[in-house]
């Protein structure tokens, strides 16, 4: 509750400014700009690599550059020159960090700025960290803790050496190197990310968190997340994302796999803030991101809350294979674009098994000059038995110069599988404006709390300590779109 | 020092002179009563008190506190101690009655240079309100207005009134819709508000409310103007004989 009053201090604070734009200026390790197959030995090298995966890497590239970028989303950008950008990044001072001591002040100074909790009263808050600077992950906290039950909590570089047969067991399994443009370059360049295992009937006893952060001028990031919950596991991981302002723009293209098998269950939440250019539409990131979990075993649940305030451009559908029996699939979203920003977003759920249910939560908010699209598949497969599906999507305009646009695509070839689908497109009145004014709230205090509560629904399903980061976003990132 | 003081305002609605020329001063402590037929430029008068946009004052002057209210906007005014009781309460899907009570009482807290009440004492403070009103934490849990009935959208603007403690209430049309139970409860909750620093403004179209919240100063609005102004006598009698005779004295 606490939050709309934070919110509204937020705003007061942060002026017409973009918070996390600052750049950190450390030394960094370049490769050359440019992709070709040397760039990507490289980074295979950079890492120390096994064979086998720079031999994926490069099927991958190879079979990338007989791919043309997808043009069907309600996006427009001007050509993207690949060759033009760095594909490896590293600050040159972090070279296997053994502890925070061990880490570059400036770096946690950076972090700091960021609000992320890296140092010990996180453990009160029980948040491990993950944290993704540019390509190199710099700190892992309470890995020691997890380990003790046996998590694997780790950057995916670490993992593919330590835990060769689990990566190569699953890399790849639910987003193939082939699967789309964006996923199969990431499958080429990915530089870091996550790898997170969760062991036989183990519930992970705390939040795990990543935040990933875009620094350097000209580098695209390409992260890679791999999550397995094995039988009767559970796990929520969070993601949050910032990066700094710059008048050209960046490409992120990252892949997020899930797998949960019998009885586990993921819940991936996602608060997008990169940055999202400005009034006028220049810089910003561009978000082309393949988010992609199954379903595996029997009972299993995979829950994706995302809220997108951030990017130039968001191109993202994080989706569910509903493969075992009883297997439930959940998105909640919010998106919010304001000024010039573009997001086509939704999910797919496929429903293989039976008893599969899935429900899709989505507010679009759009002000200023943007543009939203919930773009999103059900398909009910021939084995779906009475499989069934609830869709609800809401969009909420600001302004006279913003769209809104529902694009739902649905399936069936099972007779027994329910699909329901509900949309609504609404307005801020201006009598809703008038009572929270009456009772004190400025205009944009009032549409804060008037957008909070047309995101609540999704909003609840974050953990605590993000839902409360992203209340204040949803006020920040609204900033100047009523007069 | 009057607390508001009109001065022959004037003002139009999409060019059409609602308002022709009204005077009117509250004193603090004072409780006042605007009684008019469908017309006569009562919601006009609530809403530009309150700021409204869409209202365009042709001349005269509003004082509050001996400062020029018009300069102001609605969240200024609110933040200066002006309250608005609406005839018709607004929707506001997904915001609890409590976070929109808490969110209001910050703002005001801060406005006055005082800190935010911790949760807890909010919740005390709220709640201790909210019974005189027969409100429970039940409905403070739903959204605001939303599904209320007529009973529980009054019902929680004066629970607004009772949290914000502001010096000038303006309560329009507040029985409307209102069986006599409910507005029994409502008149108890305005009449707890009373007290020598705060003025109340009350406009009605039937002089029944006026049975449980007895002003000190009855006002006859007619075509736009204070037609006559008296004690709560005048009440009684605009009951017995109508507003025509105020009419057609104004026409």
């Amino acid at each position: 509750m606490a939050a709309d009053i934070e919110t509204v201090e937020q705003v007061q604070s942060v002026g017409a400014d973009y918070k996390y734009g600052f750049v950190t200026d450390i030394e960094v390790e370049l490769a050359p700009k440019g992709l070709n197959e040397d760039i990507i030995r490289f980074i295979s090298a950079k890492k120390s690599e096994p064979e086998w995966l720079l031999a994926w890497r490069l099927k991958a590239f190879r079979h990338w550059l007989t791919m043309e970028e997808p043009n069907w989303a309600k996006v427009g950008y001007p050509p993207i020159d690949y060759q033009d950008a760095y594909y490896y990044a590293a600050p040159k001072t972090t070279d296997g960090p053994k502890s925070l001591d061990e880490v570059d002040p400036k770096l946690l100074e950076t972090y700091e700025k960021l609000g992320i909790p890296l140092r010990e009263q996180e453990f009160l808050a029980g948040v491990a960290v993950d944290a993704v600077f540019d390509s190199v992950s710099v700190a892992t906290t309470y890995k020691a803790k997890l380990e003790e039950q046996g998590i694997i909590f780790c950057p995916i570089s670490e993992a593919v050496a330590n835990y060769p047969e689990l990566v190569k067991k699953y890399l790849g399994s639910i987003v193939p190197y082939s699967d789309n443009f964006f996923a199969t370059l990431n499958s080429a360049v990915f530089t870091d990310g996550s790898f997170v295992y969760i062991p036989k009937g183990v519930r992970c006893p705390m939040e795990l968190s990543t935040y990933f952060r875009i620094n350097q001028a000209n580098t695209g990031q390409f992260e890679r997340t791999l999550i397995v919950a094995d039988e009767g596991a559970y796990v929520s991981y969070l993601e949050g994302c910032t990066a700094p302002m710059r008048d050209e723009n960046q490409l992120h293209a990252a892949v997020v796999e899930l797998i949960a098998h019998d009885d586990a269950e993921i819940k991936y939440s996602t608060v997008q803030n990169w940055y999202p250019g400005d009034e006028e539409g220049r810089g910003g990131i561009y978000n082309f991101v393949t988010k992609r979990g199954a379903c595996r075993g029997r009972n299993s649940k995979i829950a994706w809350t995302q809220v997108e305030t951030g990017s130039a451009i968001t191109w993202k559908y994080p989706s569910c294979i509903l493969q075992g029996d009883n297997s439930v699939g959940e998105f909640y979203s919010v998106a919010i674009t304001n000024n010039r920003q573009q997001a086509d977003t939704g999910t797919k759920m496929i429903h293989i098994g039976k008893n599969t249910t899935s429900r899709i939560v989505s507010k679009g908010i759009a002000a200023g000059r943007s543009d939203s699209t919930y773009r999103g598949l059900v398909r009910m497969q021939a084995g779906a038995t009475n499989a069934r599906n609830h869709t609800q999507c809401d969009s909420l305009l600001i302004g006279d110069q913003s769209g809104a646009h529902t694009v739902p695509y649905i399936e069936s070839t099972n007779p027994s599988a329910r699909v329901e689908h509900e949309a609504t497109t609404s307005r801020i009145s201006d009598d809703q404006l008038f009572y929270c004014r009456a009772r004190g709230l400025t205009s944009e205090e009032a549409v804060s709390l008037i957008v909070n509560g047309f995101c609540r629904e999704v909003l609840q399903t974050l953990p605590m300590e993000f839902a409360v980061e992203a209340q204040k976003l949803v006020g920040i990132s609204l900033e100047g779109s009523v007069g | 020092m009057a607390l508001l003081e009109i001065s022959g305002l004037r003002a139009a609605v999409d060019g059409k002179e609602i308002l022709t020329g009204l005077d009117l001063a509250i004193d603090p402590g004072e409780v006042h009563a605007i009684m008019g037929p469908n017309g006569s430029g009562k919601s006009t008068l609530s809403h530009i008190l309150a700021g409204r946009d869409g209202y365009e004052v042709l001349s005269g002057t509003v004082r509050y506190d001996g400062a020029d209210l018009l300069a102001l906007s609605a969240d200024e005014r609110a933040r200066a101690g002006i309250f608005l009781a609406f005839q018709y309460p607004v929707e506001l899907p997904g915001v609890t009655g409590m976070n929109f009570l808490k969110t209001a009482l910050n703002v005001a807290r801060t406005s006055r240079g005082e800190s935010e009440m911790d949760a807890m004492d909010f919740l005390k403070f709220v709640r201790a309100r909210a019974a005189k009103l027969g409100i429970d934490d039940d409905m403070l849990r739903r959204f605001v207005n939303v599904g209320f009935s007529g009973g529980e959208k009054k019902r929680f603007e004066i629970l607004q009134m009772a949290v914000l403690e502001p010096r000038l209430a303006i309560l329009d049309e507040t029985d409307s819709g209102l069986d006599i139970d409910a507005l029994k409860v409502v008149a108890e909750g305005v009449n707890a508000m009373r007290g020598p620093d705060r003025g109340l403004l009350i406009i009605t179209h039937y002089q029944r409310l006026l049975d449980y919240i007895v002003p000190d100063h009855v006002h006859v609005l007619a075509n736009g103007r204070i037609a006559a102004s008296g004690g709560k006598e005048l009440a009684l009698e605009l009951e017995e004989k109508g507003y025509a005779r105020f009419l057609e004295v104004a026409a």
